[in-house]
C-alpha cells in the first residue's frame, strides 16, 4: 500500500529499516535471552537522529510528529519489540514536556531527548493505580521551593535506564485525581531509586522497574503545567502516544507475517511447499489484510494528531486496540503456520508472540480503550453529533 | 591531532551479493544488478570521519564513473563527508587501474591542497588493490596499504600500522600521504537523518578532463595499457572423503589428511 509519504518520511522509514535490519535483527534473540538493555542500539538510533523525529526543530529535533515516530517504531518492531519500546518510551516520557512544558523546560530538556543524549520515561502506574488512575498514592508536598516526592511507581519502561522521568504525583491528595500534578525528575535526584528489573514474558530487552521516591526533592520549576493538571497531562499524552503502540503492534505482526511467509515458501510437506496449501494461504491472506487495515488506521490517526485535531481520544484508542488485537492474532497464526519450528526459540516468531501480547495491555488495556471508545460514542450520540 | 583535509576515493560497484559472472565471457553481469558503494570503502570513510571528529578538518569524497555514480558520493555525504567530486566524462570510460589512478590524482591535485588521501583496500568488482598505491605514485606522496589501526597524526607526519604479507608494520610518514584502509579495521557507522537530508540537497562537483587538466592520452581507454586477454572462472574442485572408525581413529585420520595438504607436501598447495 502507498501511504504517500513525503520524501523526508520515506527517508526516516528507510533509515529505521536499515538499522532494524543491520543492528537490531542480528541482536534480537540474544538480547531477549539475556534480558539485556539495548544500550548500543539506542546509541546508533541517537547518532542517526531518530530520537529527534517527534521534536520540533527549535528544540533540536527534526520537526516531525507522532506519524514520524510511528514510522520508526514500526520498522524497529519488525525486528524486536523490546528495542522498539525502549525507543518509544522516550517519546512517552517527553511528550508531556512538549504539551505542558514552559519555554524554559522545553529548551532545557527537549534538545537532550532529541539528540538521544537523554532517554526519557513516563511514570504514572502504581500498584493500586493501573486502569484506575484514582488509586494514585505517590505524593508531592511543596516545601519552600521544592516539591518532596514520596511513593512507588510500578512497571516503568526505561526505569533505571532513563535520564528523565515524567512523574504524576498528588500535590493535593484531598482532591483525588484532580489533585495530581506532573513533574520532570532527573535521574540523579536524591531519594530517587529503582527496583530490580522485572522478569517479563516478552519485550525482555526493555527495562521495566519500580521507580521509588523517598523524600525526593524536585525543584519547583520542574512542575509541568499548573498544580492539578497532572491527570490531564497524562491523558493528553497517552492520547498522542497510543498510535505508537499501534505501530509497535503492526511492526511485530508484520515481522511475524514475513517470517511465516518465508517459512511457508521453503518448508515442504507432502512433496510441496506448505505455501501451496489453501489452509496456509488463507491464514497468510487474513494476516496481511488485517495488518494492512491496522496500519492504515494507525497512520490515519497519527496524521490526525499531527494536524492538531482536538478530539483524538476515541481515534487513538481505536488505533491502539485494533492494531494490537490484529497483531496478536497474526503472531499466533505465524507460530501455527510454522508448527513445531514456530514454537522453538531458534525461530523468531515465538518471541514475537510473547512480545506483542503486551501491546494489548500497556498504555491502557484494550478493555479500557473500549470504554473510552464507547463513552465517546454515547457522548456524541447524546449531543446529536 | 590537527585538522586535516582528507580526500576519500570511493567507487560504485555492482551489489556483491547479486552480481554474477557470465560463465561464457567470464565478465561480471551488470545488467539489472543494483549499484552500491564498494563495501570496502566504508572503512576508509569511517576512518576519515573519525579523524575529522578528533582533530577537525574536512572530508571530500571523490569518484570516477558515469553520472549515476553520484549516488555513492551522496552516500558518503550522508555518513558525514563534507563534499563530493565526480569525475565524469565519456573520455574517462574504459580506464584500467593506471588511467583511473591518473585521473583521480589529477582530480586531487585540482582540489587545492590536501593532507591525507584514503581509499578502500580494493574494490569488490576489480579486486586489484592497485588504484590507491598508483594514485600515491602519481601524486608523489608516500603510501601504505591495508591500514589496520586508527591513524595517529603528530604535527606534519602520521603514524600508521599496516598489514603486510609478513606481519604488521608501523610506519611514520610525512604528510600528505595516502593510506588504503583494511576491511574490518573499524565499525562503519550508519547514516544520520540530517546527513541523508544534506546529501539529498548538496551540490556535487562534476569535473571532466579539462577541469582536471588531464593529458587526453593518459585517460580512459587511450590511457590504459592493460589488455584483458581472457577471463576464466576458477574451476571449483571439491573433494570429499568420509572417514570411518571410532572418533579417535577419525580424528587421527583427519590430522593425517590435513598434514598431507600442507604446502610443500605431495598433493598439498604449492
Amino acid at each position: 500500500m502507498d501511504y504517500f509519504l513525503s520524501e523526508e518520511q520515506q527517508m526516516i522509514k528507510e533509515l529505521a529499516a536499515q538499522i532494524a535490519r543491520e543492528k537490531v535483527r542480528p541482536a534480537a534473540a540474544e538480547l531477549d535471552e539475556r534480558e539485556e538493555f539495548p544500550r548500543e542500539i539506542l546509541k546508533v538510533l541517537a547518532q542517526s537522529d531518530l530520537f529527534g523525529v517527534w521534536i520540533p526543530e527549535e528544540y533540536g529535533g527534526l520537526g516531525g510528529g507522532i506519524f514520524e515516530q510511528c514510522l520508526v517504531v514500526e520498522e524497529l518492531s519488525k525486528a524486536c519489540g523490546g528495542v522498539a519500546v525502549s525507543y518509544a518510551a522516550s517519546a512517552l516520557g517527553s511528550v508531556p514536556i512538549l504539551l505542558f512544558g514552559n519555554e524554559e523546560q522545553k529548551k532545557k530538556y527537549l534538545p537532550l531527548v532529541a539528540s538521544g543524549e537523554a532517554l526519557a520515561a513516563f511514570a504514572l502506574t502504581e500498584a493500586e493505580a493501573g486502569s484506575d488512575a484514582g488509586g494514585l498514592r505517590t505524593t508531592a508536598r511543596l516545601e519552600g521551593d521544592v516539591y518532596i516526592l514520596n511513593g512507588v511507581k510500578q512497571w516503568i519502561t526505561n526505569g533505571g535506564e532513563a535520564d528523565l522521568y515524567t512523574v504524576i504525583a498528588l500535590t493535593d491528595p484531598s482532591k483525588g485525581i484532580r489533585g495530581a500534578s506532573a513533574f520532570i525528575v532527573e535521574k540523579d535526584a536524591p531519594g530517587l531509586s529503582f527496583g530490580p528489573k522485572e522478569r517479563k514474558m516478552g519485550i525482555r530487552s526493555s527495562a521495566t522497574t519500580e521507580v521509588i521516591f523517598q523524600d525526593c526533592p524536585v525543584p519547583r520549576e520542574n512542575l509541568l503545567g499548573r498544580p492539578g493538571q497532572g491527570f490531564l497531562a497524562a491523558m493528553a499524552t497517552l492520547d498522542r502516544t497510543r498510535p505508537g503502540i499501534g505501530a509497535q503492534a503492526v511492526g511485530i505482526g508484520t515481522g511475524a507475517l514475513e517470517a511465516a511467509l518465508q517459512f511457508a515458501r521453503e518448508r515442504r510437506q507432502f512433496g510441496q511447499p506448505i505455501a501451496s496449501f489453501q489452509a496456509i494461504q488463507h491464514k497468510l491472506a487474513d494476516m496481511a489484510t488485517r495488518l494492512e487495515a491496522a496500519r492504515a488506521l494507525v497512520y490515519a490517526v497519527a496524521r490526525m494528531i499531527d494536524a492538531g485535531q482536538k478530539d483524538i481520544s476515541m481515534a487513538a484508542a481505536m488505533a491502539k486496540t485494533f492494531a494490537s488485537d490484529v497483531a496478536m492474532e497474526a503472531a499466533v497464526e505465524a507460530v501455527q503456520i510454522m508448527g513445531g519450528y514456530g514454537y522453538m526459540r531458534d525461530y523468531p516468531v515465538e518471541k514475537m508472540m510473547r512480545d506483542v501480547k503486551v501491546t494489548q495491555i500497556y498504555e491502557g488495556t484494550n478493555e479500557i480503550q473500549r470504554n473510552i471508545i464507547a463513552q465517546e460514542l454515547i457522548k456524541r450520540a447524546a449531543k446529536g453529533r | 591531532m590537527r585538522a586535516l583535509r582528507i580526500i576519500v576515493c570511493i567507487k560504485q560497484v555492482p551489489h556483491p551479493d547479486e552480481a554474477k559472472v557470465d560463465p561464457e565471457t567470464g565478465l561480471v553481469i551488470r545488467d539489472g544488478v543494483p549499484m552500491v558503494l564498494n563495501p570496502n570503502d566504508y572503512f576508509a570513510i569511517e576512518e576519515s570521519l573519525r579523524l575529522k571528529e578528533t582533530g577537525g578538518g574536512e572530508g571530500v569524497a571523490m569518484t570516477m564513473g558515469p553520472p549515476a555514480a553520484e549516488a555513492v558520493l551522496r552516500e558518503a555525504i550522508s555518513l558525514g563527508v563534507d563534499d563530493g567530486v565526480l569525475l565524469c566524462h565519456r573520455s574517462f570510460a574504459g580506464a584500467d587501474t593506471l588511467a583511473t589512478a591518473y585521473a583521480l590524482a589529477r582530480g586531487i591535485e585540482c582540489l587545492g591542497g590536501y593532507d591525507l588521501v584514503l581509499t578502500g583496500s580494493r574494490s569488490t568488482d576489480g579486486e586489484t588493490g592497485q588504484v590507491g598505491p598508483q594514485i600515491a605514485e602519481f601524486l608523489g606522496i608516500p603510501h601504505a596499504a591495508e591500514l589496520i589501526r586508527p591513524v595517529e597524526v603528530e604535527g606534519d607526519h602520521l603514524l600508521a600500522w599496516h598489514q603486510t604479507d609478513y606481519g604488521q608494520e608501523l610506519l611514520q610518514m610525512p604528510l600528505p600521504a595516502l593510506l588504503t584502509v583494511a576491511k574490518g579495521m573499524n565499525e562503519p557507522r550508519l547514516p544520520s537523518l540530517r546527513g541523508k537530508m544534506r546529501a539529498k540537497k548538496q551540490a556535487i562537483t562534476v569535473w571532466g578532463p579539462e577541469e582536471i587538466k588531464a593529458d587526453p592520452d593518459r585517460i580512459g581507454l587511450a590511457g590504459s595499457p592493460t589488455r584483458m586477454l581472457e577471463t576464466t572462472l576458477p574451476a571449483r574442485k571439491t573433494r570429499s572423503k568420509m572417514l570411518e572408525g571410532s572418533l579417535a581413529e577419525q580424528v587421527a585420520a583427519l590430522l593425517h589428511e590435513l598434514a598431507d595438504m600442507l604446502p610443500g607436501k605431495a598433493g598439498g598447495r604449492p
